[in-house]
């Protein structure tokens, strides 16, 4: 598990990371969603020992990251966000370095285990220098994982891979998830939504919002909005759905497709449904609108860089 | 302890896979072979000599080539220490050292290890010159002079390599590593010693840090001093000092 309390880290006199807390809680993947800049790397490498933070503390898998860096240390997988690779090694003998700095018992079985489960069993003998970007990346990961960490820490685990790929490490890390607590950072934020428990929008060294990315979705929107799509003309159809009882607004978007909003929490879908139906249209689709984490993200960071017009 | 053997030998295999121990390598045994062939020829025009007034042949003189071995690593560890600690900044696999349980200290003494060992091997190699002399030649080298020196040759190694380290953990950089470890080698080795001459009566602090001196006149003549040994050791110490602690800073930046 990760407990941070009142972090901050000043390059000079640039605040990087602003007085940030949050926890993580075993079995749980993190999700440090971000623009480029925003304090998530460092965050990271605080957490990972590789530099103490100003001001605050961290603990990770029960120790204090400062206090007992080394113990922390053993404890967590990081995957830097360059990943760090002896290029004029095999992939196996970096693995097998690795796992020997860790002092780890059985290192060439756990190697091959660990290239099994990123899928790079056949590519243990070769050259790092000769490995494309997308393997130079699990092989970061298969380092991560090597000593079976307790805390898995992912800087940008999916950039540079192909879709297929993605797909592919996204599951790894969903499994790893279950029984490990991670934390990964990314600025997709499909990928934020698709394998995050939880979310931390973390905007200028400050974390704006923190929540599951559904709660997120459903604290932001005032109302539900639910596209609606008929057969042939649209007529008096926004008249017919205004009369059903909770309706805030109805929008005509085009012919055949109509929005409307209402409030959060009593769904009225049935009711419209019926309503139009009654009504003599051909319903052929009914469809709520999340608003998308993009949508979400841009506003929260837009409502931090003007704060006069914040309405969160 | 286990930790540090790691780093050392990946350090030390490492060597193995760059052209620059090799030239190093290369380097040293052709000067070396030279110096040796310098030292038969004068041995045998020696022992003529001696002949021609019914005297026995005097043992050839090995002191020239660990003399010149040590003049050799003036020039040669710069160019194996500049990139040990630098390279990990510049590969970025720093910040994996620096998040591994691997404590400052045991990687620049790991790092250290490594190239000293590699120096120990070209060392090993360079004994073939001596050991023909002794083999070859009857009435061969004294024994006493041959481990004294090349005891020197490792204390001289360490101290250079130590400081070595020092000055690549202070760059990322290999280049400016490269030069300011030999500006460094060539002030110690050469012009600290030269204000001592200067100054009347014996033993001064100048002629105290003098490099060479620490060598020629006592290893190398086949005599061990303990002062030479702390003199050395020390350097290597604040060699691996200066290197922990720019490790260190880098985390504080």
């Amino acid at each position: 598990m990760i407990r941070v309390n009142g972090l901050t880290k000043d390059y000079g006199s640039r605040r990087a990371v602003d007085q940030i807390t949050f926890d993580a809680q075993q079995g749980e993947i993190l999700g440090f969603l971000g623009p480029n800049g925003a304090g998530k790397t460092t965050t990271m490498r605080i957490l990972t020992g590789y530099m103490p933070p100003t001001d605050g503390e961290a603990i990770v898998a029960g120790y204090d990251v400062v206090e007992e860096s080394l113990e922390a240390r053993r404890r967590v997988g990081y995957l830097p966000e360059t990943v760090p690779l002896y290029t004029d090694m095999s992939v196996f003998e970096y693995l097998k370095y690795m796992g020997d700095l860790r002092h780890l018992p059985d290192v060439e079985d756990r190697v091959d285990e660990v290239l099994e489960k990123v899928g790079l069993a056949d590519r243990a003998d070769g050259m790092i220098h000769n490995l494309s970007k997308g393997m130079r990346q699990r092989v970061g990961l298969a380092q991560a994982l090597l000593h079976r960490p307790e805390v898995l820490i992912l800087d940008e685990p999916t950039i540079g891979l192909d879709p297929g790929q993605v797909v592919e490490v996204r599951k790894l890390i969903r499994e790893i998830g279950k029984e490990r607590t991670v934390l990964l950072s990314t600025h997709i934020l499909s990928e934020a939504q698709n394998i995050c428990d939880r979310v931390l929008i973390i905007n200028k060294g400050r974390i704006v919002a923190e929540d599951t990315p559904e709660k997120l979705q459903a604290r932001l929107l005032g109302a539900e909005r639910v596209m609606l799509r008929v057969r042939g003309e649209t007529d008096d159809l926004p008249f017919v759905i205004e009369k059903v009882k909770g309706v805030q607004s109805v929008d005509v978007k085009e012919e055949g497709l109509v929005e409307f909003q209402f409030a959060p929490g009593q769904d009225i879908r049935p009711e419209v449904a019926k309503a139009v139906i009654s009504e003599g249209y051909d319903l052929l689709e009914m469809r709520p609108l999340g608003m998308s984490l993009e949508e979400i993200f841009l506003e929260l960071t837009n409502t931090e860089r003007n704060p006069e017009q914040g309405a969160k | 302890m286990k930790t540090i053997w790691t780093i050392a030998k990946r350090e030390y295999n490492q060597y193995f896979n760059s052209p620059i121990a090799y030239v190093v390598m290369f380097m040293i045994m052709l000067v070396l072979g030279i110096i040796f062939a310098i030292v038969v020829r004068s041995s045998i025009d020696q022992a003529m000599q001696m002949q021609a007034f019914g005297a026995p042949a005097t043992a050839p003189d090995n002191s020239p080539i660990t003399g010149n071995l040590a003049f050799l690593l003036v020039f040669s560890v710069p160019a194996l220490t500049m990139r040990l600690v630098s390279d990990e900044t510049r590969m970025g696999t720093m910040e994996l050292l620096l998040t591994a349980p691997v404590r400052d200290w045991e990687l620049i003494v790991g790092k250290w290890l490594g190239a000293f060992l590699f120096i120990l091997t070209i060392a090993a190699l360079t004994l073939v010159f001596p050991l023909m002399l002794t083999f070859q030649i009857n009435n061969g080298l004294d024994p006493k002079q041959l481990i004294s020196s090349y005891l020197g040759i490792m204390f001289v190694a360490a101290a250079f390599l130590g400081m070595g380290v020092g000055i690549s953990s202070m760059f990322s950089n290999q280049i400016a590593a490269f030069f300011l470890t030999m500006a460094a080698f060539i002030f110690m080795w050469w012009m600290v010693g030269f204000p001592a001459g200067l100054v009347q009566g014996g033993t001064n602090l100048f002629q105290y840090l003098d490099m060479k001196s620490h060598f020629y006149d006592t290893f190398n003549m086949g005599k061990i001093m303990l002062s030479d040994i702390v003199y050395y050791v020390s350097l290597t110490v604040l060699g691996l000092f200066v290197g922990t602690t720019a490790v260190e800073m880098r985390r504080w930046r």
